[in-house]
């Protein structure tokens, strides 16, 4: 077949179109890393912003002192001591309850209806928005059980946020063990709950701890659910101390107490017109940032390192 | 003889007792799994049962179709479309951000980027979720906001627009992560196939792995509207308290989320209108968001079957 003139064209025509392509190509390519690059500079600019306007108040008297009328002077003494006891009340329920969720979903639990139906539920419960939560334990905690706007309903409050997330990463980590590890332990005699306690649960603990570090994380910087409850805005107070001097040394009083978290008090300085309290609150957002940022990143590091060095 | 006949009902006995603890500690597991299921049933029924009071002085239909949402006047008035215009309206503004800017990303770091890249990118995606959301609404009032006035001088302070995108962007990292899920779900065959044919790897994205990700794809963007509906602190900072039936964007109003949190941060009076009020949004707030959670799912689920 000789070449003619209609072959060339044909071939010129190809030609141009795989430059086209070529070229849409690397035309993507360009438009994909601009708008990451876009997005890193904009997340970084908004967050280094934050810390910039902060950072006149970032001392200590800043975490040592009160609210208070006058921008200079006022601190998150009550709100970070607020957060601390809301979260060790949430860590207090939301792990055991969770964990032990998890190992029945993954370990005991039969293929069925009641199985489905659970897992359903924890599906869909990680897709409430979290303001719901706040009307739940507004209308349950607050006023059925009569805890009234306390530290305690606080920490329960958030321990229901955290729960799905503790459960999923608990089934994750359990599903990623080898059946053999179970295998020999119940080849040596050992019951189901001893393989799960002994041998299962030790593996997967990077896991969860995992599960449990981004759950903390959440509940540090959860406002919405915290409000709905009716947390008190401006407190200039501490709830009464976990330690006493007299035995038993431990008291639950401040489980009772009203209380701020950080987020709430953020969020009532953003609401104030005055510039002074909006550096308040730049430097609140920068200690919940920094934060959470850290529990993150440090989970986000531990499950890399389980996945890199765990080889079955 | 005798003695091994003792040896055999010690450890029978032994083995009661283990059953028995073994039954114990089964009974006390699926206790804690039934609490999933308790506080499903436990939001349903006090969102049901706070706001029935509510329905009886105000007809649903009033409820539903009334277009003025005046709880704290003089003449009340109960109608949700002024709430959900607002949920929508920012809802709406995020996505026109989230979605183009999350497919883009999602694609690069699928089809695109080197490995490297990937394992960088994708970590910070993931701590960019765990953002508190307080944060981002102190971005959209004060640095967004004043930013948007520069180029358009009457937009006020509160407005959906400010909030709408700091919300898309928020929604951004949500978007990319599951998207770019989806697509490296798609066989490697599949893309050797088309790039043996001789397409760029731009064409191979457009025309194989995107269409095969398809409701992965869709599911992240239902996922993500159902956050958008269900977001709070950042429309409660950023667009107003107000309610407003407009869809607007550079007029202020109140979401049904953000509604939930100016009664609240007032005082509630148990059992007041005004406090059952806010059940009865979060039952519209409630359904929204279910409904969407489980599209999202089904249509995510219908996809993993596939391959």
């Amino acid at each position: 077949m000789a070449i003619n003139d209609q072959n060339i064209k044909d071939l010129n025509a190809i030609r141009k179109l795989i430059k086209q392509h070529k070229k849409n190509d690397s035309i993507f390519a360009g438009v994909g890393l601009f708008v990451i690059a876009t997005l890193a500079v904009a997340l970084l600019v908004l967050f280094l912003d934050l810390v910039i306007d902060g950072y006149p108040k970032m001392n200590l008297d800043f975490f040592s002192n009160f609210p208070s009328r006058k921008a200079e002077g006022a601190g998150i003494l009550s709100a970070w001591v607020g957060s601390s006891l809301v979260l060790i009340v949430t860590f207090f329920v939301a792990v055991p309850m969770g964990v032990t969720a998890g190992i029945y979903l993954e370990e005991y639990a039969k293929k069925g209806w009641f199985a489905d139906l659970i897992e359903i539920n924890v599906a869909n419960l990680a897709g409430v928005p979290s303001i719901i939560y706040g009307l739940l334990a507004l209308g349950l905690f607050v006023y059925e059980f009569g805890l009234g706007q306390s530290i305690l309903t606080a920490g329960l409050t958030l321990s229901l946020l955290m729960l799905p997330i503790v459960i999923v990463s608990t089934r994750e980590a359990i599903r990623a063990i080898p059946v053999h590890i179970r295998e020999a332990a119940y080849a040596v005699g050992a019951t189901k709950w001893q393989v799960t306690l002994h041998h299962v649960l030790q593996y997967a603990m990077g896991g969860v701890l995992t599960g449990i570090i981004i759950g903390m994380a959440r509940a540090i910087g959860e406002t919405a659910p915290v409000i709905t409850i009716g947390a008190l805005t401006f407190i200039a107070f501490l709830p009464p101390s976990p330690v006493t001097d007299v035995v038993p040394f431990i008291n639950f009083a401040w489980l009772d107490a009203g209380f701020t978290v950080l987020p709430i008090q953020m969020f009532n300085w953003i609401s104030r017109p005055e510039h002074a309290f909006h550096i308040n609150a730049a430097a609140t957002g920068a200690v919940i940032i920094i934060l959470t940022l850290l529990m993150n990143g440090i989970a986000i590091k531990l499950r890399y390192n389980i996945r890199k060095k765990i080889k079955w | 003889m005798s003695k091994t006949k003792s040896t055999v009902s010690k450890a029978l006995a032994k083995n009661i007792r283990r059953n028995f603890v073994e039954r114990l500690i089964e009974w006390a597991l699926m206790l804690s799994g039934l609490i999933a299921i308790l506080i499903t049933f436990g939001i349903v029924f006090i969102l049901v049962t706070e706001s029935i009071p509510f329905f009886e002085a105000v007809s649903i239909k009033e409820f539903l179709t009334s277009t003025i949402w005046t709880p704290n006047f003089e003449i009340k008035n109960y109608g949700i479309l002024p709430l959900v215009a607002g949920t929508v309206t920012i809802t709406g503004i995020a996505l026109l951000v989230a979605i183009p800017l999350g497919t883009i990303t999602a694609v690069y770091l699928s089809e695109f980027a080197s490995h490297r890249l990937r394992e960088t990118v994708k970590p910070i995606l993931e701590l960019l979720v765990g953002v508190p959301t307080v944060v981002f609404g102190y971005f959209a009032l004060l640095l967004v906001t004043p930013l948007l006035q520069k180029i358009y001088p009457d937009l006020p302070t509160f407005n959906m627009l400010g909030p709408g995108i700091v919300m898309g962007i928020m929604i951004v990292p949500y978007i990319a992560s599951v998207a770019e899920d989806a697509m490296r779900a798609v066989p490697m065959a599949m893309r050797e196939g088309s790039y043996a044919m001789g397409a760029t790897r731009f064409q191979t994205a457009k025309t194989v792995v995107m269409p095969a990700a398809l409701s992965g794809i869709i599911a992240a963007y239902i996922l993500a509207i159902s956050r958008g509906i269900g977001e709070t602190m950042i429309v409660a900072i950023a667009a107003g308290q107000q309610p407003n039936f407009t869809f607007n964007p550079v007029e202020s109003a109140a979401t049904i989320t953000a509604y939930i949190v100016s009664v609240a941060l007032g005082d509630l009076e148990h059992g007041g209108i005004g406090y059952q009020s806010i059940f009865a949004a979060g039952i519209v707030l409630f359904i929204m968001t279910l409904s969407l959670n489980i599209l999202g799912q089904w249509t995510r689920k219908k996809f993993t079957e596939r391959y």
